[in-house]
C-alpha cells in the first residue's frame, strides 16, 4: 500500500493486529518515503533502514504470536538529541558529528520497549538553539507544505518528517518553544509534557531547569500513543515525577463540557496577523461549540518571559556545555600546543556562531560581579511569571493562546 | 550596557572559547542588544521576591549508596579522540623542570 503514511496511529494498529499488512512493509514503504522525499526536506541526519527492517521483523514475530506491545511496529523517529547506544548521535552539532552513542536515553528505551521501530535520527538546530533549523550542522531543514520556507525549530526535522509523512511521530524536545513553534509552522500537534513528566536521562542536556522532552505528531490522539509510551518515572533522572501516568488515549476522548478556558488578554492585543487571528478565533468558537466556557486571564509578567529565559538558557547552556572539551568525546582540534589550546581551539572549531553566542552570554551572567543583577534577578522574576499562571489555574482549566505570532516564514 | 574588548576577551577566556579579535564589534554588537533585552527586568522591583531555581517543588530523592554500575570503560573510552593504555590524553600540562 503506497499511502501507509496517511493513517493514524490507531488505524495502524489495527491494521497490525488484524494481519492486513504487516510492520515490514509498513517500515519498508516509510524506508522508501524517506528516499524519495527526504533529499528535498532534509529531515533525517541519520536514516537507521538495517535496524528498522530487522525490528520491524521482531514486530510481525511478536504479532503472530500473539504478544504484540502498545506501539509494536509502529515506525517513529527520534530527534538528534537522544542518545541512541551504537547510533550516531549529533545534536546537529560539528562537536558530536563523530560520537556514536555508548547508551541509550530513558526516551529510546521506552519506545523500544513498547515495540516501535525507529527510522532514524532527525535534524535539529545545534544543541537545540533555535528557532529555523538553520544553525544545524547538517544542513538546514525544508518546511515540506513550501519549499525553502523554514519548518521552525528547533526540533524542525522531526516536524518536517511527520508532517511530510515520513514518520507515524517523532520524539522532539522544547526549552523554550522548540516542540511547539515547529508544530505551529508545520501544522501538526507538538506537546511540550509537564516537566518531569518525560525522563531526561540521554537526553543532550541544554538548560536543565527548562529542557522537557516531548512528540510531534499528525494528532492529538497520535500525541497520546507517543506520549503515553515515552512517560514515567525514572530512577536515573533525579527530575522525573514520581508520579502515575494517565492513560492518555483514554482519557482524550473524554468530555470537556464544562471546563473553562482562559484567554491571555496579554496574547490577545499583541498585533497578531489576520489570519492568525482568524484561526484562533475559530478554534476558540470550537471549544464554545463542545460546551467549553471562555474568559479572559491576566498574566501581568508574561512580556518578561524573554528577557527572563535570555539569561536562563544561556547561563545553564554555558555550564552544561562545558563538557565538550575534546578530551573525552567528541570533536578535538589539530596539534594543540597547551591545554588551553586544546579547549579553546576546539570549542572555537566545534561549536556553530549561535551556540558560542550563547555559551558567551551566559558565561557573562554568571560571572563574579554580575551574577545578583542577571541570574539570580532572572530566577526572582521567573516566579512572578509562575505565580501569575497559578493564578490563572485558579479560574481556569487550559489557557489557550496562539503558538507563534505568525506563520512560517522563509 | 556597553561591553569593552577586555570584557569580551575575559568573558572568552572563561567560557574557553577562542575567538577571533575580527569578529568583535559584530560579536560585541549581538550580546549588547541581548542585554538590552534582558536589563527589562530591572523594570519591576523584586526585593521580597523568592528565587525560583527550579520548575519542581520537589526534593532530592536519595538512593542507597551501593554500586548499580559495571566496569565499562571500554565502551565508554570509544568516543575518545586520543587515549593510551584506558587513560584519555591531554597536551602536557606539568613541565619537566619544575
Amino acid at each position: 500500500m503506497e499511502e501507509f503514511y496517511k493513517l493514524s496511529i490507531k488505524e495502524k494498529l489495527k491494521g497490525l493486529t488484524e494481519s492486513t499488512f504487516s510492520s515490514l512493509e509498513l517500515t519498508e514503504s516509510y524506508l522508501q518515503r524517506i528516499k524519495k522525499v527526504d533529499k528535498k526536506i532534509n529531515s533525517f541526519i541519520t536514516v537507521l533502514e538495517d535496524k528498522a527492517i530487522e525490528s520491524a521483523r521482531e514486530s510481525d514475530k511478536r504479532y503472530k504470536e500473539g504478544s504484540a506491545l502498545p506501539l509494536d511496529g509502529i515506525p517513529i523517529a527520534h530527534k538528534d538529541i537522544f542518545c541512541t547506544e551504537g547510533v550516531l548521535t549529533t545534536c546537529g552539532s560539528k562537536m558530536l558529528s563523530n560520537f556514536v552513542s555508548p547508551y541509550s536515553s530513558t526516551v529510546v528505551e521506552n519506545f523500544s520497549a513498547n515495540g516501535s521501530v525507529v527510522l532514524g535520527k532527525t535534524n535539529m538546530d545545534e544543541f537545540a538553539m533555535g528557532s529555523s533549523n538553520e544553525t544545524s550542522y547538517f544542513g538546514a531543514v525544508n518546511n515540506p507544505w513550501r519549499g525553502n520556507y523554514v519548518p521552525g525549530g528547533s526540533s524542525g526535522g522531526s516536524a518536517a518528517c511527520v508532517s511530510a509523512g515520513l514518520a507515524a511521530g517523532a520524539t522532539a524536545t522544547d526549552t523554550g518553544g522548540s516542540i511547539r513553534q515547529p508544530a505551529a509552522l508545520c501544522g501538526l500537534t507538538g506537546i511540550k509534557p509537564t516537566y518531569g513528566r518525560v525522563s531526561r536521562y540521554g537526553m543532550i542536556a541544554f538548560a536543565s531547569s527548562l529542557d522537557q522532552g516531548g512528540v510531534l505528531t499528525k494528532s492529538a490522539e497520535d500525541a497520546a500513543y507517543m506520549l503515553k509510551a515515552m512517560s514515567g518515572h525514572d530512577p536515573k533522572d533525579s527530575t522525573s515525577l514520581n508520579v502515575d501516568v494517565p492513560d492518555f488515549v483514554e482519557e482524550i476522548t473524554e468530555d470537556i463540557k464544562g471546563l473553562k478556558i482562559g484567554l491571555p488578554k496579554q496574547f490577545f492585543s499583541m498585533d497578531l496577523p489576520d489570519y492568525v487571528e482568524k484561526s484562533i478565533n475559530e478554534s476558540i468558537k470550537t471549544f464554545e461549540k463542545l460546551g467549553v466556557q471562555v474568559e479572559d486571564v491576566d498574566l501581568p509578567h508574561i512580556d518578561l518571559s524573554l528577557p527572563i529565559y535570555y539569561v536562563i538558557a544561556p547561563a545553564e547552556c554555558s555550564a552544561n556545555l562545558s563538557r565538550y572539551d575534546g578530551v573525552k568525546f567528541g570533536y578535538r582540534c589539530e596539534d594543540p600546543k597547551d591545554l588551553d589550546d586544546l579547549y579553546m581551539r576546539t570549542r572555537e572549531e566545534g561549536f556553530g556562531a549561535e551556540v558560542k553566542r550563547r555559551i558567551l552570554i551566559g558565561t557573562y551572567a554568571l560571572s563574579a560581579g554580575y551574577y545578583d543583577a542577571y541570574y539570580l534577578k532572572a530566577q526572582k522574576c521567573r516566579r512572578l511569571v509562575a505565580d501569575d499562571f497559578s493564578n490563572a489555574f485558579k479560574s481556569v482549566d487550559f489557557i489557550l493562546s496562539p503558538t507563534a505570532p505568525d506563520t512560517a516564514f522563509p | 550596557m556597553t561591553l569593552k574588548n577586555k570584557d569580551l576577551e575575559q568573558i572568552a577566556y572563561l567560557a574557553r572559547i577562542n575567538i577571533n579579535k575580527k569578529s568583535f564589534p559584530s560579536l560585541k554588537k549581538e550580546l549588547e542588544s541581548i542585554l538590552e533585552l534582558v536589563a527589562k527586568m530591572d523594570s519591576v522591583n523584586t526585593e521580597s521576591v523568592v528565587p525560583m531555581s527550579h520548575p519542581l517543588d520537589i526534593s532530592q530523592p536519595l538512593r542507597k549508596d551501593e554500586v548499580t554500575e559495571k566496569d565499562d570503560r571500554k565502551n565508554l573510552q570509544k568516543n575518545a579522540p586520543l587515549k593510551k593504555a584506558g587513560l584519555f590524553m591531554v597536551p602536557k600540562v606539568i613541565d619537566e623542570d619544575a
